[in-house]
């Protein structure tokens, strides 16, 4: 039996690159202006073009959470979304969460609660805490346990996860 | 530096030393390493199982924007077959053979990521295929023995088929458990920079002197031109440990390509690159008598192995070695299939086995109308069945006390479907946990600067374990000195070397070469100190000196000065370097533990969730109680994935894993997760390392 691959890739035509697009994002607090190329996710720009690789790729795919950042106030997978769509976007990430030297509440309470092993998904968990507070869904653990299972923990440091993200809200209050 | 030492090394839960560059996103894994003028790998993966390329066209790909070089079997360096601890002999991309799906046929370096990715999906194949097989099912009546592994395929006590006969009550079931992924959430990755000669290697792996010897000897090279560093692992599980052909290709591609390449594989080929714990099919059978006595085992597994390479999984392991019982037989048989190797998986061996073993003690107990705990108890081994040992050390029964005690079994109801809220049934149950204790040599080097802080160095891996902050804790205590001024060094192989960070054996090997070390650092400090007129310790027997609080101090005069000044008068750092062995063969030596789980099982559905449970664990000395609860709870959670969660699929018709991805493998979330207690019984082991541990 033959089998082929090899269906045309998306991509311009006459081979050329595609043509850079000049956008500004506005990364914890630093504005900065960049020629981005149209396929780079915000992920990889994070990562392979600012120098801020606190940002963990697990997945690519908007399925393991560990690239959560925040857009807008918001958490979102940095995976999913081109960096080119965030022109003018307040993007803040694990990089400028803490005050100087001054820990995020959120991150004090996981090294109190171990909330993490491997550490590989602990930024976006962090990330993703931090809005889960401010959306108000952690009145709970089981509250915690659910707006939290969009980031997951191969270690499965969840029972601390959650115990550090309950300490943290009540801090907050 | 400390005078008093408030709280000791050893057993004091301490928070994570790493844990503040992990949370601030400040930790370097290996993806995150930047070099100057770094390119980017990607692979373009064979769809097809079992085949030939008969057309390969990489021409659109060559002339991709950014693209600065193609690999491909037709161009690639020639390799010899892979030495130990390769997990496969045969690298692709060295001739036009396919041996499994997601086998890589190209290699793409490119100037960015985008570029190198759009130009893999460029190359296009033609391939002759042939019939390919994916699971046991399919070959059963082909099983054979393998041999070649790191344990005996067979066991055999006693008359286990005469045991049976005579048994007053019979067990037989037949257990599968699907094929898994580790999934560790960082993918597998390899950065490779050359200097002339020289080959720098930052990546992921559990075993850095484990990947310089694989890719020395694939790339000729003296071991010493090739530096392997590691510094933080996120994740492995196995996945890791072994050395996989990625490793070996980025070092090529970088070399012909003459500019250092990164190279991450995707989450898909996580699946079909870095092993899988197989397919398992488990023949359990138990004959008692009516009080419970164990009058025979058997457990006959067939596990699925790769047609290309051999990884034999000793499924029936923790049958051998886990009740009394006078005729225990166990076997193993392989069923080829056509996917990459497998590979040891947490857990490997009796993580599967146990579950089919204690499935069917279970099915026994309700047979005769025993407490499942109770028949666990009367059957309880106070040597080793298999081989006549004493245990080295076992806490099972005070382990089992102490999580019946806390999770209130005695309490529960009893009899099956006698429990019900709303649509849910109730249930309780319990298991037993063995697993083997692996032992392997390992270096550390210790040494106390003129400002009295303390450096460990030695090649061992933080994969999530807490190694960077256990490894002081086992310092500082043989030095007296406070935890906070010990630093470790990891991960890489200029340090001394260390054994792969695998199989539970970390604390075990590294922690007993790190307490040698100090302890011969100790030695040498007092004798400096006895031997220096400038000490007031000068001229006392070293037998009479001790290091506590950061001093060598008298125990009889109480003359006492701080080490700095020892260390600082002999002018440069003093250091000791040891490696550890282990000996004391005759014992047998397993970690031990009680499982108790609360489930609610859906009436109609079947929909099990996992409401609360309680883990307690016999591992020997606990080092710290904080990071090690951390592991076991883990552990707990790993399998609610096995047992209600997890399953790799495969296509027998395609011959390939069908979800490639964690939305259709599913892990374990926070939502699936109740409560979750795990303790420790008080225990030393005497015999299995320098430590007093066992087991992590």
């Amino acid at each position: 039996m033959a089998r082929s691959i090899g269906a045309p890739a998306i991509g311009p035509a006459d081979g050329a690159r595609p043509a850079g697009i000049q956008t500004t994002l506005r990364v914890n607090g630093s504005v900065r202006r960049l020629e981005l190329d149209p396929r780079a996710t915000l992920l990889d720009t994070l990562r392979e073009r600012l120098g801020l690789p606190g940002t963990k790729k697990g997945c690519d795919r908007g399925e393991c959470g560990a690239c959560t950042v925040h857009v807008n106030g918001r958490r979102i997978n940095a995976c999913m979304t081109l960096a080119v769509m965030h022109d003018g976007d307040e993007i803040v990430t694990i990089e400028g969460l803490a005050r100087g030297e001054e820990l995020h509440a959120v991150q004090a309470a996981f090294i109190e609660h171990d909330a993490l092993q491997c550490g590989y998904c602990t930024a976006g968990q962090i990330m993703s805490a931090v809005a889960c507070i401010g959306e108000g869904h952690a009145g709970s653990a089981d509250e915690i346990r659910e707006w939290m299972s969009g980031n997951l923990c191969r270690c499965s440091c969840y029972p601390q996860i959650v115990a550090a993200v309950q300490t943290a809200a009540q801090e907050r209050t | 530096m400390s005078t008093v030492l408030e709280r000791p090394g050893i057993g004091s839960p301490l928070d994570r030393r790493d844990g503040r560059v992990k949370v601030t996103g400040r930790a370097d894994y290996t993806a995150d390493v930047v070099v100057p003028d770094l390119k980017y790998g990607v692979f373009a993966t064979s769809p097809v199982t079992k085949a030939r390329i008969v057309e390969l066209d990489t021409v659109a790909a060559q002339r991709a924007p950014g693209v600065r070089y193609v690999m491909t079997h037709r161009n690639a360096p020639r390799v010899p077959p892979l030495g130990p601890p390769a997990a496969i002999a045969l690298l692709p991309l060295q001739n036009d053979r396919i041996r499994y799906e997601g086998q890589p046929i190209a290699l793409i370096v490119a100037d960015t990521l985008e570029d190198a990715t759009y130009a893999a999906g460029l190359v296009s194949a033609r391939f002759e295929t042939a019939p390919a097989r994916t699971e046991i099912a399919q070959g059963l009546a082909n099983a054979v023995k393998v041999e070649e592994g790191y344990d005996e395929p067979d066991t055999r006590t006693g008359d286990p088929e005469a045991g049976l006969r005579a048994s007053a009550v019979l067990v037989e079931h037949l257990y599968t458990i699907g094929y898994r992924h580790h999934n560790p959430m960082e993918p597998s990755a390899t950065t490779a920079v050359w200097d002339g000669d020289r080959l720098t290697l930052y990546d992921a792996t559990q075993y850095v002197y484990g990947v310089r010897g694989v890719v020395a000897q694939a790339l000729d090279l003296p071991p010493e031109n090739v530096r392997v560093v590691s510094h933080f692992l996120g994740g492995g599980f196995g996945s890791k440990g072994y050395v996989w052909p990625h490793q070996v290709l980025t070092a090529l591609a970088a070399r012909e390509a003459g500019c250092p390449v990164k190279l991450v594989l995707t989450r898909a080929q996580m699946y079909t690159s870095c092993g899988y714990q197989p397919e398992t099919r488990h023949a359990v059978a138990i004959g008692a008598d009516r009080d419970g006595t164990l009058r025979a085992i058997t457990h006959d597994v067939v596990y699925a192995n790769s047609a290309a390479e051999e990884f034999p999984e000793y499924a029936a392991a923790g049958t051998r070695s886990m009740y009394a019982c006078p005729s225990i037989a166990t076997t193993h048989r392989a069923v080829k299939v056509d996917l990459i190797n497998p590979t040891a998986m947490r857990a490997p061996n009796e993580g599967m086995g146990n579950f089919a073993l204690e499935s069917a003690l279970d099915e026994l107990a309700y047979a005769l109308n025993v407490d499942p705990l109770e028949l666990r108890l009367r059957n309880y081994a106070g040597r080793d069945p298999l081989t006549g040992k004493p245990f080295s050390s076992k806490k099972l029964r005070e382990a089992y006390a102490l999580g019946a005690e806390r999770f209130g079994w005695a309490a529960r109801p009893c009899a099956p479907r006698s429990l019900r809220e709303g649509d849910e049934l109730i249930g309780y149950g319990m298991a037993s946990a063995l697993m083997t204790t692996y032992r392997m040599p390992s270096t550390a080097r210790v040494e106390m600067a003129p400002d009295g802080t303390v450096t460990i160095a030695t090649a061992s891996h933080e994969i999530g374990t807490g190694v960077r902050t256990i490894m002081p804790q086992i310092a500082a205590d043989v030095l007296g000195v406070d935890p906070s001024v010990v630093t470790i060094e990891l991960g890489d192989t200029d340090l001394p070397e260390a054994a792969g960070t695998f199989g539970s054996a970390t604390t075990v090997g590294v922690g007993s070469a790190v307490s040698t070390a100090a302890t011969q650092l100790k030695e040498r400090l007092i004798a400096l100190a006895v031997a220096d007129p400038h000490s007031p310790l000068h001229g006392l027997a070293s037998t009479d000196v001790e290091l506590i609080g950061g001093e060598v101090r008298s125990r009889t005069t109480g003359r006492a000065e701080p080490c700095a000044g020892v260390v600082a008068r002999s002018g440069a750092a003093v250091r000791a370097e040891a490696t550890w062995s282990p000996s004391n063969d005759e014992y047998a030596m397993f970690g031990f533990g009680a499982v108790f789980v609360e489930v609610r099982v859906d009436a109609e559905l079947g929909l099990v969730r996992l409401r609360r449970c309680v883990g307690a664990y016999s591992a020997g000395r606990i080092v710290n109680p904080k990071t090690a609860a951390s592991q076991m709870t883990g552990a707990m959670i790993w399998g609610i994935g096995q047992a209600l969660l997890e399953r790799s699929e495969t296509d027998a018709n395609v011959g390939r894993f069908v979800s490639k991805n964690l939305a259709g493998y599913l892990l374990p979330v926070n939502a699936d997760v109740g409560e979750l207690e795990a303790h420790f019984v008080d225990e030393f082991d005497p015999h299995a390392s320098a430590i007093r541990a066992r087991h992590r």
